[in-house]
């Protein structure tokens, strides 16, 4: 199929054959979405027309919000016709922040040749409305500030039946800020009560909850309240019996959790969601129910909880397997609970080991590695001492020193004079041209010095001491001893 | 009334304070530091297991707890298991940490963000049974949290080890304030053991028992953490070979 030719699809709306949906190249030929086919075909010759399947489309769109679901949070429903809702209060702690979250979301279905907006908004209505209608790749509507984004959008935007946006049209109506300026009465008189529940949910004024999907072949486990709970401790103990059956059910299939979600259907139907993760795959009932109850802190019960929903949303096999005897050795202890413990509380990104890398440059020879990640068995060349605390940006200092390869006699580090009496080196640390053309001839020449009262500390002169383009011969404190 | 106490009963008493404060009878046991006169200071011959201990640095070093740090590394590195290291930033350079003897593979480290997710980090480590040692680098330590750290550690039996690095020079003062930690330690930095070249050599620490539960305080002059992790009484001889038979060509005829 040609790029550059337009692309529309047709299909039909009642006796009509329309466009319903049309790409770039067809919108800039002024194709617009709701003219009639024939029309749309006069207009632009060459024209690509394709049938539209809204069918195949949503199936499409269910398997994109199970993506949502496993990658950024555990609700997630599909927004027919086009659009996905991603109910991501406490989750974006995970991914750096609302922004960060947004951009990895549009960045990774761009790569997946999808051209997507996305906006985050205190509620589905506004959400929606900002995404389709504000143009620009990723909007944040800041808590509270619906009213004052929306106004400026265009009446559609409301997910109003096209009826309805037709009627107001006729009025003069052209944004939502005219509606929001008119008494509601009668204009509930005369197009129903549809008007007035979109516009509060658009402003978060009624609630709408979110029906999150279900994958079919996720492990699942559900327990219905008569009378709604809301106590931590009652809370705590249906989470363990969840957990209890949720786990015989997945060691009948074979298999351990990776991540669990619980989701608790409150009195006024909105959903509460907690989401625990484990490093390992596992099916211990009191590790995992315990990972859930370090959460309940953040359960907002309101009025009540109706429903408890514990599903594995990832689980992968877990087959029983015989440990090695102790006879010869101790086994190392297992700690992988541990992780999974403080993992859910900090964040697993906060969790790391450090491995070494190959590099001469002392920050660049150090990496951070999962704390479950395989051991690596080697360490870095020990061929100098390395300083305890190494500076996150080395910090000038000034230094008298000879040229071209003598430690500093003095040097004057944040404000005080230290004379040196002993050191040792130079230790020379060449750049790395393979990684940035500027460091082609960069040196660095490192030092071990110590001062009167013994502080020893990590000093090196930009350059060789002998040529300028090797660096500024100036001169930095990069780490302190112990 | 006897001049000398008898000794049978001052050890049953001691048996007995013991039973109350432990609530459980357990025998206790030590990491020794391999170096006599250390060891002979600290009650049962060692750093008591399953107890929390505190270390500072002296002067600079209490900002930047370099030397502190080291010898936390040094104690970790001679357990058995893993290490959990918790910081609220994260400006310990690994490489060093691995010269002490502590395999980067063994250390996990923890950034929690501020103090207080530092303390809760260190008590959930200090409770699981199996690491070897939990370090945390922790600016304050209130009284209530180090006894909580202090019963999470008799409970698993690990050794916890609390930095107390300080924002400013000034903050300094706070590490006098009391804790229910069984030893604390101060670790100063002094110039480096003489070499007859130029150079440096092994650095030097004064090493200052401040307090320490049923012992007395003790000063001592060390040397740093050798690639074991073990400390060293300097000897008295300077520049004296301590191996003379290395080296050593004999004829015999």
């Amino acid at each position: 199929m040609p790029p550059d030719r337009p692309l529309v699809l047709v299909g039909r709306d009642g006796q009509r054959r329309v466009v319903l949906a049309a790409d770039m190249n067809a919108l800039a030929a002024s194709l617009r979405v709701g003219m009639p086919a024939t029309k749309a075909q006069a207009l632009v010759p060459g024209l690509m027309v394709q049938d539209a399947r809204p069918e195949e489309d949503a199936e499409a769109l269910e398997r994109l919000a199970l993506w949502g679901l496993r990658r950024y949070s555990p609700i997630v429903a599909v927004d027919l016709p086009d659009g996905l809702v991603i109910d991501i209060t406490g989750s974006e702690q995970l991914h750096g922040g609302e922004q960060a979250l947004l951009t990895d979301l549009v960045s990774r279905l761009g790569s997946a040749g999808i051209a997507a907006r996305a906006a985050v908004a205190d509620s589905w209505g506004a959400a929606h409305a900002v995404a389709r209608y504000m143009r620009r790749a990723t909007s944040i509507v800041p808590p509270g500030g619906v009213a004052n984004v929306i106004t400026e959008l265009p009446l559609p935007a409301l997910r109003l039946s096209s009826g309805v946006v037709d009627g107001l049209r006729v009025l003069g109506f052209e944004r939502v800020g005219d509606l929001l300026a008119q008494p509601r009465a009668p204009l509930t008189l005369r197009f129903g009560p549809e008007l007035g529940r979109r516009l509060d949910q658009a402003l978060g004024v009624l609630s709408e909850p979110i029906d999150p999907i279900r994958p079919a072949e996720v492990v699942e486990v559900r327990r219905s309240f008569g009378e709604p709970i809301a106590a931590a401790e009652t809370i705590a103990k249906y989470i363990g019996k969840l957990v209890t059956s949720l786990c015989s059910e997945l060691e009948g299939k074979g298999l351990g959790a990776k991540r669990l979600d619980l989701l608790m259907v409150l009195v006024d139907n909105s959903v509460e969601a907690i989401r625990v993760s484990t490093a390992l795959p596992g099916r211990d009932a009191k590790r995992l129910a315990r990972l859930l109850r370090d959460k309940i802190e953040k359960i907002d019960p309101g009025f009540g909880i109706e429903l408890m929903r514990l599903a594995a949303s990832w689980a992968e096999p877990l087959s029983p397997k015989q440990t090695l005897s102790s006879l010869i050795e101790q086994p190392e202890a297992d700690i992988s609970d541990l992780i999974d413990t403080l993992g859910n509380r900090v964040g697993t990104d906060q969790l790391y080991r450090f491995a070494p890398l190959a590099s001469d440059v002392p920050e660049r020879s150090v990496q951070r590695v999962a704390a479950t990640a395989p051991v690596v068995g080697n360490a870095w060349p020990d061929h100098w001492p390395r300083p305890t605390r190494l500076l996150s940006s080395p910090e000038p200092i000034d230094a008298v020193a000879l040229l071209p390869d003598h430690p500093p006699a003095s040097f004057t580090w944040r404000g005080i004079r230290r004379r040196v009496r002993r050191a040792d080196g130079p230790e020379r640390v060449f750049g790395e041209w393979w990684k940035r053309d500027a460091e082609l001839a960069a040196v660095r020449d490192y030092f071990q010095v110590e001062d009167d009262a013994g502080e020893r500390f990590w000093i090196y002169r930009a350059g060789d001491g002998e040529n300028l383009s090797t660096g500024s011969h100036r001169w930095f404190l990069h780490g302190i001893f112990a | 009334m006897p001049a000398q106490p008898d000794r049978a009963v001052v050890s049953a008493l001691q048996d007995r304070v013991r039973s109350l404060e432990g609530g459980r009878n357990h025998e206790r046991r030590v990491l020794p530091f391999g170096v006599r006169d250390i060891d002979s200071r600290l009650p049962g011959g060692g750093l008591a297991l399953g107890a929390l201990h505190e270390v500072a640095g002296g002067g600079n070093g209490a900002v930047d707890g370099a030397a502190a740090a080291l010898f936390a590394a040094g104690i970790a590195a001679r357990t058995v298991g893993k290490v959990l290291w918790c910081v609220s930033q994260q400006d310990l350079f690994a490489p060093a940490i691995a010269q002490a003897g502590l395999s980067p593979d063994r250390v996990i480290y923890v950034e929690a963000g501020d103090d207080k997710s530092v303390l809760a980090c260190f008590e959930e480590g200090l409770r699981h049974v199996g690491l070897g040692a939990v370090v945390a680098e922790v600016a304050r330590l209130p009284m209530t949290a180090s006894r909580r750290l202090q019963l999470a550690a008799e409970t698993s039996g690990g050794i916890g080890i609390a930095i107390r690095r300080c924002r400013r020079q000034s903050d300094a003062t706070d590490f006098g304030q009391p804790t229910a930690s069984v030893t604390r330690w101060r670790v100063s930095v002094m110039p480096s053991k003489p070499l007859p070249v130029p150079g440096v050599g092994r650095a030097r620490w004064q090493l200052e028992l401040i307090r320490c539960r049923g012992g007395e305080s003790a000063d001592f002059e060390v040397e740093a953490c050798d690639a074991k992790g073990r400390l060293a009484v300097p000897s008295a001889v300077v520049n004296r070979s301590s191996e003379k038979e290395i080296g050593r060509r004999i004829i015999a005829a």
